[in-house]
């Protein structure tokens, strides 16, 4: 909301500069966002004292003033005849700058040497409508004494600055020129003024006007006061009204629409006028509106209503919708002759869904979404016939028409002073605490500590004894209250098994070379495409978004593969060689559809590589994970899936279930992300590696006894999976295999067609004792046998 | 021997010794690698060495003069002997001078670096909260990002018609299921659960219907707050906030309070820090005021608490909340919150 200044002078005393006005407000709770310049550029324009008056020796029609300005005594040539010694006035120095750039310059006239010149109203762009006749012509004598020197701008009040505030939803209150004076007022502890409301003539009686006025939506409509000017004259609103229209960001239209705006802007009140002339019946009726029910508002647009939008209506049709905008048909033109003038309170919720639904905003709107309260309207219109009355602009029509079904009830706190203490973290006396709330209008008996607060209506926000502790506060100055540290029961940080597995699980990661990424939990349904997943696939069961900001959002999660693959796609197309990445994060399974319970958000770390990079670089990496997580009885059996390569796919099982899935992306899944490059990637749960996991060490002895190591290798068939050769040596060999390392397999010169060379290094170890080689010969002997056996393997 | 001259071929025989000596000493002494010197042990104290053969001629001397010559031998051998090995160190300690000489390297030729990748700058910013709350004695708490709307409003104090519910704002699921647009909903869910003290601080990812730019986007994160115990006060709010900041920041920086209003907390307060980037003096990231907006806050409302079963007479609270992106991106001169969610891996590696 725009604040100009000086009207806010009008009803606060305020001795401070802007800056520390602002700083003060926004430290106290009405924050201030911006502060304008609105003023017109005068520079090096000060009070003169004029010493003497002397004729011009070579010229009859100008005359020599000699002018103090505070560090020296100027000599100046002047052709104006009202100024006479002892007289004040303003002095552009040589170098100053008038409104519209005219700069001034030391100068010869006549022979004789002028250091500045003497200003009129006019020169100094002053407002001519509020001065009085002898100021307008001529040099612009200031009224009283100045210390010369003084900057003009402070003393002409030329200094036009506007205040941007940003308003909380809390205060609507604040929502007007009176309601920040009475902030300010209650802030900086000076009084506040409100305007005076004084109506001089009156003229026949409204009930001759108006036939009746109805609200027959109490729930909407709070309250509608009604008062009729007759006579109007349709000019332009005075320069003054129209120059605080602009600073406060309103166009001025005409001084019927003008003088609502201004009141609204100064009480917070919206007010509409209408021509009485065309509201049908003479008569208002507040009354939701027709299905389908159309009117053209002032903007010219047909607008079509429901039975949700609440009208103001003619005995027949809509003039207005409610809060939002007048018609166009009862609009105030140059051939308005009456005006009925409204003063009312909607309801904010119902306003807001009626300008959303049809795009319309305006500073009335706002303020009524916000809450206008219902004891302003009176006032407002009161204020609003006196200007118009005072300007000139009609003749007030004795009487008003209100009403006001349930009117407003003020509320009572009742709260110790040691409680609002206790809360803050403050020590202050009950009588300290009622000077503050007496300040902003609350009405306070303090007895024995205990504060009985009758609340004014005004304040919609305030009703329990906290609220009373934040005005405390605020007053108090937030800056105020030190800053200490918390008693009371000591409690331990602690993190949770989950937390300590992940960051586990990342320092991991990160140690096997991975980055970890973040990326959005919605994505488009497009992507189960891309992942080649079959129509009827489980995962493409998904949490909908009711009102996604696109398709491509639209879905929660049910797979990380789509937003891995995704940035693998970000870095490979800039031309980055490899990267390898992992992200943790939910996905989100529906437990049924449509949703009648929270889905199961199941954490899910996934794993994305390309570059110098396999199958089994990614496995690897699963496999220390695994191991570093104390996760013993882990396996990985080919797999599956549509997403990925058909041969290089395995599952990682833990004990007997599938934790994850890992491998090569499918060639056409990579396409589709336009990789174009191998890929390997995986999912893992979480959930099922946390209760896998081991978070005890035990150690476990050196061992005693040397170890014995035989290599060997055997020709088996090229089909033939190591890790099943594997399997059969350690079974074979028994607890005495401590250890088993794949070094080589080979296919090529000197291995048959259709065979390959695997060869093994096997460490055997006992635990009661040496070792001999004829031991190991008897177990490679027994392994070697069972390779046969099972697959045919002869020793190379 | 005293009294008895030596015989004049035993006195031949010393001057052999000596002349042996002289030479065996001399010899050892200029040999320079481990070769010369294991000819000059064989030439000397080899089976067939001088030494060995003048040992063996002794038999020759009468019988009263053998134990003396014997003794000059053994004499004789010992002193090339410790001279052999003396040398050899002197050898062997050269040959390792010139081989350190030979093995210099060019220690300007880049290092061999092992991979290791890094968190993400939002982990680190947030491992680095929640150790600085941790040492205040806050556990860390989650929630669930799909919600009640319950919980995302109702259980904080903000009524059915409230514009936060707005869907320009909130992303709907059901009529009564949202992504949360905060980590507030946590708040009731640990207050419902846990009894007084409570010390919690909340982290996680939120929802709002916000277009994506450099200062927004629809998902990002939160760290909430909440503290409530019997003689919480505002002053505590004010006290602990600004140890965090200090802790994250630095002890240069400086918060202010003013008020502020959210539904959920009152008295509310908007928490300002000492621009970061600046120091206070004004910059372009602080509009020209020396202070950034860090965290919304306030004492828990009464009635937030009384629907969670806490008396409000006997115990009070407060909460904050801040954006996790907003302070990373803070902490590490960020310019653009995309930056954030593209994780393109030169980005990444900064961290």
């Amino acid at each position: 909301m725009l604040v100009p200044v000086n009207w806010l002078k009008d009803y606060v005393d305020i001795d401070m500069d802007v800056k520390t006005l602002a700083d003060t407000l926004t430290m106290s709770g009405t924050k201030v966002e911006l502060i304008l310049d609105a003023s017109q550029e005068i520079s090096n324009v000060v009070v003169g004292k004029v010493i003497e008056m002397k004729p011009h020796p070579n010229a009859d029609r100008l005359l020599i003033a000699m002018v103090d300005v505070g560090d020296r005594v100027l000599q100046i040539i002047t052709g104006a005849q009202n100024v006479k010694a002892g007289h004040y006035v303003p002095i552009a120095l040589d170098g100053a700058v008038l409104p519209g750039g005219m700069e001034i310059k030391t100068s010869k006239m006549r022979g004789e040497e002028s250091q500045g010149m003497m200003c009129s109203a006019l020169e100094l762009a002053m407002d001519l409508n509020s001065l009085s006749e002898d100021k307008k012509e001529g040099i612009y004598i200031l009224d009283g004494e100045h210390a010369p020197g003084t900057d003009i701008t402070k003393v002409l009040n030329l200094e036009e600055k506007v205040i941007e505030f940003e308003i909380t939803t809390n205060r609507p209150d604040c929502l007007s020129i009176i309601g920040i004076a009475r902030e300010a007022g209650a802030v900086l502890k000076v009084p506040y003024r409100k305007p005076v409301i004084e109506i001089r003539k009156t003229k026949g009686n409204i009930n001759d006007y108006v036939k009746g006025i109805t609200i027959e939506e109490p729930e909407l409509c709070y309250r509608y006061v009604a008062r009729v000017i007759d006579n109007i004259k349709i000019e332009p609103s005075p320069q003054w009204m129209q120059k605080r229209l602009i600073q406060a960001g309103m166009r001025p239209i005409n001084n019927i629409v003008d003088i609502t705006n201004y009141v609204m802007l100064e009480t917070g009140q919206p007010l509409h006028a209408f021509d009485l002339d065309k509201v049908g019946g003479r008569e208002i009726i507040v009354r939701r509106a027709k299905d389908r029910e159309e009117m053209v508002t002032l903007d010219g647009k047909k607008r079509i209503l429901g039975a949700e939008d609440l009208v103001i209506a003619d005995e027949q049709v809509p003039v207005g919708i409610a809060g939002a905008m007048g018609g166009e048909f009862s609009e105030i033109t140059r051939g308005t002759r009456t005006v009925l003038l409204e003063s009312a309170s909607f309801n904010g919720y119902n306003v807001r869904m009626t300008c959303k639904r049809l795009g319309l905003w305006s500073e009335a709107s706002f303020r009524f979404v916000r809450g206008v309260y219902p004891g302003l309207a009176e006032t407002a219109a009161n204020r609003a016939v006196m200007l118009m009355e005072q300007l000139g602009a009609g003749e007030v029509v004795e009487g008003v028409i209100d009403i006001y079904p349930e009117p407003v009830k003020t509320k009572h706190v009742e709260v110790s002073s040691d409680r609002i203490n206790r809360l803050i973290g403050i020590d202050i006396t009950a009588e300290e605490m009622k000077d503050m709330l007496e300040r902003l209008e609350m009405a306070v008996k303090a007895d024995n500590g205990m504060l009985s607060i009758t609340v004014p209506a005004f304040r919609q926000d305030i009703e329990v004894d906290y609220d009373i502790a934040e005005e405390i506060a605020r007053l108090y100055g937030y800056n105020n209250v030190p800053k200490t540290i918390m008693e009371g029961s000591w409690v331990q940080g602690k993190k949770t098994l989950k937390e300590k597995l992940e960051d586990q699980i990342k320092d991991v990661l990160c140690g096997l070379g991975l980055y970890e990424i973040q990326t959005y939990s919605f994505e488009s349904p497009g992507v189960f495409d891309k992942l080649r997943l079959p129509e009827e696939h489980h995962l493409r069961r998904t949490v909908e978004i009711k009102n996604p900001l696109g398709e491509e959002y639209s879905i929660m999660r049910t797979t990380l593969l789509s937003s891995m693959l995704n940035v693998l796609s970000i870095n490979y197309n800039r031309g980055i060689k490899g990267a390898g990445l992992y992200e943790i994060a939910p996905r989100f399974i529906p437990r049924e559809i449509p949703l009648k319970q929270l889905p199961d958000e199941k954490l899910t770390i996934s794993l994305g590589i390309y570059g110098d990079e396999d199958f089994y670089s990614l496995k690897g990496r699963v496999e220390v994970l695994l191991d570093e997580l104390k996760i013993r009885d882990y396996s990985f059996r080919r797999a599956q899936h549509p997403s990925y390569h058909p041969g290089r796919t395995a599952e990682v099982v833990i004990g007997e279930e599938v934790a994850g899935i890992i491998g090569e992306a499918h060639p056409d899944v990579a396409k589709a992300y336009q990789i174009d490059t191998r890929v390997y990637m995986g999912e893992i749960d979480f959930s099922l590696l946390m209760e896998a996991s081991q978070s005890e060490i035990k150690y476990s002895p050196l061992p005693k006894y040397p170890a014995i190591t035989r290599d060997i290798a055997v020709l088996v068939d090229k089909e033939t999976e190591v890790g099943r050769i594997a399997e059969a040596i350690e079974e074979t060999g028994g607890e005495l295999v401590e250890k088993l390392e794949l070094f080589d397999v080979y296919t090529g010169k000197q291995i048959p067609d259709g065979k390959k060379s695997v060869a093994y290094s096997i460490t055997l170890r006992s635990k009661e004792r040496t070792l001999v080689d004829e031991d190991a010969n008897r177990i490679v002997k027994d392994i070697l046998d069972s390779l046969m056996d099972l697959f045919g393997a002869k020793l190379r | 021997m005293g009294g008895m001259s030596p015989t004049k071929g035993a006195v031949e025989m010393q001057e052999n010794l000596k002349a042996i000596l002289q030479n065996a000493l001399q010899e050892v002494s200029k040999s320079t690698d481990m070769n010369q010197l294991e000819v000059c042990r064989v030439k000397y104290l080899g089976k067939k060495g001088e030494l060995t053969v003048f040992l063996r001629s002794m038999g020759d001397l009468p019988p009263e003069d053998r134990p003396l010559m014997g003794k000059l031998v053994n004499e004789a051998k010992d002193r090339i002997e410790g001279l052999l090995s003396q040398q050899k160190e002197v050898i062997l300690r050269a040959q390792r001078e010139e081989r350190l000489k030979e093995e210099e390297i060019d220690i300007t030729i880049p290092g061999k670096r092992l991979l290791r990748g890094k968190k993400h700058p939002l982990t680190k910013t947030l491992d680095e909260i929640k150790r600085i709350f941790m040492g205040l004695g806050f556990s860390v708490v989650e929630g669930p990002e799909v919600e009640w709307a319950y919980y995302n409003f109702t259980a904080l104090n903000i009524p059915e018609n409230h514009p936060a519910r707005d869907v320009q704002d909130t992303f709907y699921i059901t009529d009564d299921i949202v992504l949360r647009t905060h980590t507030s909903p946590d708040e009731p869910r640990t207050m419902e659960k846990t009894k007084p003290p409570i010390r919690v601080i909340i982290p996680g990812r939120v929802y709002r219907s916000d277009d994506v730019d450099a200062t927004h986007s629809p998902v990002f994160h939160q760290v909430e707050g909440l503290v409530v115990d019997e003689g919480i006060t505002l002053g505590d709010l004010k006290g602990t906030f600004d140890l965090f900041v200090k802790q994250l920041f630095g002890e240069h920086i400086e918060t202010k309070f003013r008020p502020s209003h959210f539904p959920f907390t009152e008295p509310s307060a908007e928490i300002d820090a000492t621009c970061f980037v600046c120091g206070g003096k004004g910059c372009r990231v602080c509009k020209d005021t020396g202070w950034i907006e860090l965290s919304g806050a306030g004492m828990t409302h009464p009635k937030v608490l009384e629907r969670c079963g806490i008396d409000p007479q006997r115990y009070s609270g407060f909460a904050f909340g801040m954006g996790l992106d907003r302070l990373t991106n803070m902490k590490y001169g960020i310019d653009d919150m995309r930056l954030l969610f593209e994780n393109d891996i030169r980005f990444l590696r900064q961290f």
